[in-house]
């Protein structure tokens, strides 16, 4: 009741194009200790719940009855009930970590350790650390395949991405990418890995299968100088055909083709764009303006930049609850 | 005989296990590497807070080794590095011409007239040298070398990104207090070489001539000597053997900003600096070193960075192909300062953004805004292709 009665008063300002359907984007903002709570319909913060310190990575269980927080600095990952907003208990994280996936079947969470060059995997249940792995140095994208069988840890100072199989827990393969990798995702349909060179200022496509390059993707905007252009956290559409990529201190997104690879436009946004995550319904993309301390709604269809909310300070991930 | 300490640095064994995984075209390359350095006696200065750490540019050395064995285990590539410190008055060419024989790459911590000698021996031609601790302009000027690069600013690098800021700030009214020593005065020269090339005004000098033990003195003297000079709005110190500057600031006759060798002042890196995933440098560096991360420590790291980026992108130990790849367009070192590292193609200068920092905190990250550049804007900072008079890299 309470949605649907703000989805009304934000009718008559209106000049937002058709509201999305009734969510929520949770952020996790750095420097304050806070996730601030976005409500998709109305675009203001309803919430503001405490974390542990440097809260960065976030995610939510496939049935959305749980949200995972990356506490960096408390050297935890938290398990938060997202109804109550309360912190339910702390997982072993191992040191510092930073981002995390959680497999597809919710049982075994994925984490980057950026201070140990380890990747830490979590049993959630019995909450406990089932394997440590070895990796490169400063690991930070973590991204698991739709299958669950595969994971990949990226990490910054070494340039690689570290397959791993997840039934043995060992790496597979080590591929080399541009300088300062900070983000991995698998397509949905599992054939490719995209991996963001945030000092490269590229994005390299894997082809899954050989685990060899498919393609690169490079960005160019007119009156930025190329070495401000920093690819860090970027969203697949679910129909696989367009990805949106924040492009870090250049303040924009970079909207690309996912069959040619070709960039399409960029949007501009808040300044150092960090994380992205779309509404429940992908018309609305959100994006984490780290050093603006603010978020930009895109509006999907358009491209069009809506509005900017006020959110805490330093805000870094975002993650989508219906 | 010289006396020289050798420290030898294994390459981490405990990482082999890592390489048992597949990896790209792997190839075994050994690298061997020599990191120099001539010991120069400090000079005694007033304070005893803050002793020169007596692994300063070694500690960064050997973290840089570190974090290039992690993704050499990887691929197949191993390095190794030699530490040799050589005693003031030690006879540094002889101990690099034995380098040299054993490793075509060095990196040497020297003043500017032993880094030459070293370059010039004739057991340098074809070997890849990285000058990590002299921040003379003349080597990147007429006195550069072909097969020397430098990762360590040239001093007009840190005085002109204080400058930037300087003027950004519209605090253009400076004076200036320069120390007694040679360093002293070739600072000050620096300084206002950089004033006048960004509009900065120095209304007026006084030469530092006091012998007192300014620890009980400061706040009688400093008064005094500071009183007849002329309205301005920063007072700017030379004071490169970190001497007196400290006892100035807060004892001045008017109530302004030190800059210089001490509160504002632009350096290559800085223990205050934590954006730009900094902080995870920085946590590596006092875990190993047990201390602060200074710029000397900044450029050794960044030295064995760029040897073990070009060995990981082009598969080779050879000096020169390194050489030619580190001076290409495909050359992007991540340096933890927000924008990729490369190397200047017409003196071998490592490009950086430079901070201006305080005791607290970064004050600036240099080239700000607004300072525009036909190629790119850390270009504003030292010397630029036009003003160099360097040949030795054709180009």
């Amino acid at each position: 009741m309470r949605r649907l009665h703000s989805f009304l008063i934000a009718l008559p300002i209106g000049a937002l194009p058709l509201a999305a359907t009734a969510g929520e984007i949770w952020v996790t903002n750095e420097k304050d200790a806070t996730i601030s709570v976005i409500d998709t319909a109305t675009l203001e913060v309803v919430r503001t719940i405490a974390t542990g310190e440097r809260p960065r990575g976030i995610t939510f269980n496939s049935d959305h009855s749980r949200v995972y927080i990356c506490a960096s600095d408390s050297d935890a990952v938290e398990v938060m009930d997202p109804a109550s907003g309360e912190i339910l208990h702390e997982l072993p994280s191992g040191e510092d970590p930073e981002q995390f996936v959680l497999a597809p079947d919710d049982k075994h969470l994925w984490i980057a350790n950026e201070d140990d060059a380890v990747t830490t995997v979590v049993d959630v249940d019995a909450r406990e650390v089932v394997a440590q792995i070895n990796v490169g140095i400063e690991p930070e994208g973590m991204a698991v395949s739709a299958d669950g069988k595969l994971v990949v840890t990226t990490s910054e100072t070494t340039n690689m991405a570290h397959w791993i199989d997840t039934a043995t827990m060992k790496i597979v393969a080590n591929t080399l990418v541009d300088s300062r990798p900070r983000h991995a995702e698998f397509t949905s349909d599992g054939k490719e890995l995209w991996v963001s060179s945030e000092i490269g200022g590229t994005v390299t496509v894997f082809d899954v299968a050989t685990r060899s390059e498919k393609a690169k993707i490079r960005f160019a905007l007119t009156g930025v100088r190329d070495d401000l252009i920093q690819p860090v956290g970027f969203e697949f559409t679910p129909d696989g055909t367009t990805a949106f990529i924040a492009l870090g201190p250049a303040n924009h997104v970079a909207v690309v083709d996912m069959k040619t690879f070709e960039v399409e436009t960029y949007i501009l946004v808040g300044r150092r764009v960090w994380h992205l995550a779309f509404s429940p319904d992908h018309s609305q993309l959100f994006t984490t303006n780290g050093i603006s301390g603010d978020v930009t709604v895109v509006d999907v269809a358009s491209r069009e930049a809506l509005k900017s909310i006020k959110v805490g300070r330093f805000p870094w991930g975002a993650a989508t609850r219906p | 005989m010289p006396k020289i300490r050798v420290k030898r640095t294994m390459s981490a064994c405990l990482l082999a296990a890592l390489a048992g995984a597949a990896g790209p075209a792997r190839a075994d390359v050994t690298v061997a590497m020599t990191y120099l350095r001539q010991e120069v006696k400090a000079p005694p200065v007033l304070s005893n807070l803050d002793p020169v750490p007596e692994d300063l540019g070694i500690a960064g050395a050997e973290l840089g080794l570190s974090d290039t064995e992690t993704t050499g285990s990887f691929l197949g590539h191993h390095y190794g590095l030699k530490v040799v410190s050589v005693a003031p008055g030690g006879d540094l060419t002889a101990a690099a011409r034995a380098a040299l024989a054993a490793s075509p790459v060095l990196f040497v911590d020297a003043p500017a007239e032993s880094v030459l000698a070293v370059a010039d021996l004739p057991e340098a031609k074809g070997a890849l040298i990285v000058n990590v601790g002299s921040g003379e302009r003349r080597l990147r000027d007429a006195d550069c070398r072909g097969n020397l690069l430098h990762t360590i600013p040239e001093d007009a690098m840190r005085a002109e990104a204080l400058m930037q800021v300087l003027r950004a700030r519209r605090w253009t009214r400076t004076v200036m207090i320069v120390g007694p020593r040679p360093e002293d005065a070739a600072f000050a020269a620096t300084l206002r070489a950089a004033a006048a090339k960004f509009g900065v005004d120095i209304l007026a000098e006084k030469a530092w001539t006091f012998d007192t033990d300014l620890r009980r003195m400061a706040s009688k003297e400093v008064p005094l000597f500071t009183q007849d000079l002329p309205e301005h709005d920063v007072l700017l110190v030379a004071d490169e053997a970190d001497d007196f500057a400290r006892y100035v600031a807060n004892n001045t006759w008017l109530a302004r900003p030190i800059a210089g060798s001490d509160g504002l002042r632009g350096d290559g890196w800085a223990p205050v600096l934590e954006q730009w995933g900094a902080v995870q440098l920085q946590n590596r560096f006092e875990s190993a070193a047990k201390r602060e991360m200074r710029p000397r420590d900044y450029a050794a790291w960044t030295a064995l960075r760029t040897v073990g980026e070009a060995v990981t992108r082009i598969n080779t130990a050879d000096p020169e192909k390194l050489r030619a790849f580190i001076l290409s367009d495909g050359f992007a070192l991540d340096g933890f300062k927000g924008r990729p590292l490369s190397y200047r193609r017409w003196n071998g200068q490592l490009r950086q953004p430079m901070p201006v920092v305080n005791a607290r905190a970064l004050v600036e990250l240099t080239p700000l805004d607004g300072y525009l550049h036909p190629q790119n804007e850390m270009d504003t900072l030292g010397l630029d292709r036009p003003e160099s008079a360097c040949t030795a890299f054709g180009d």
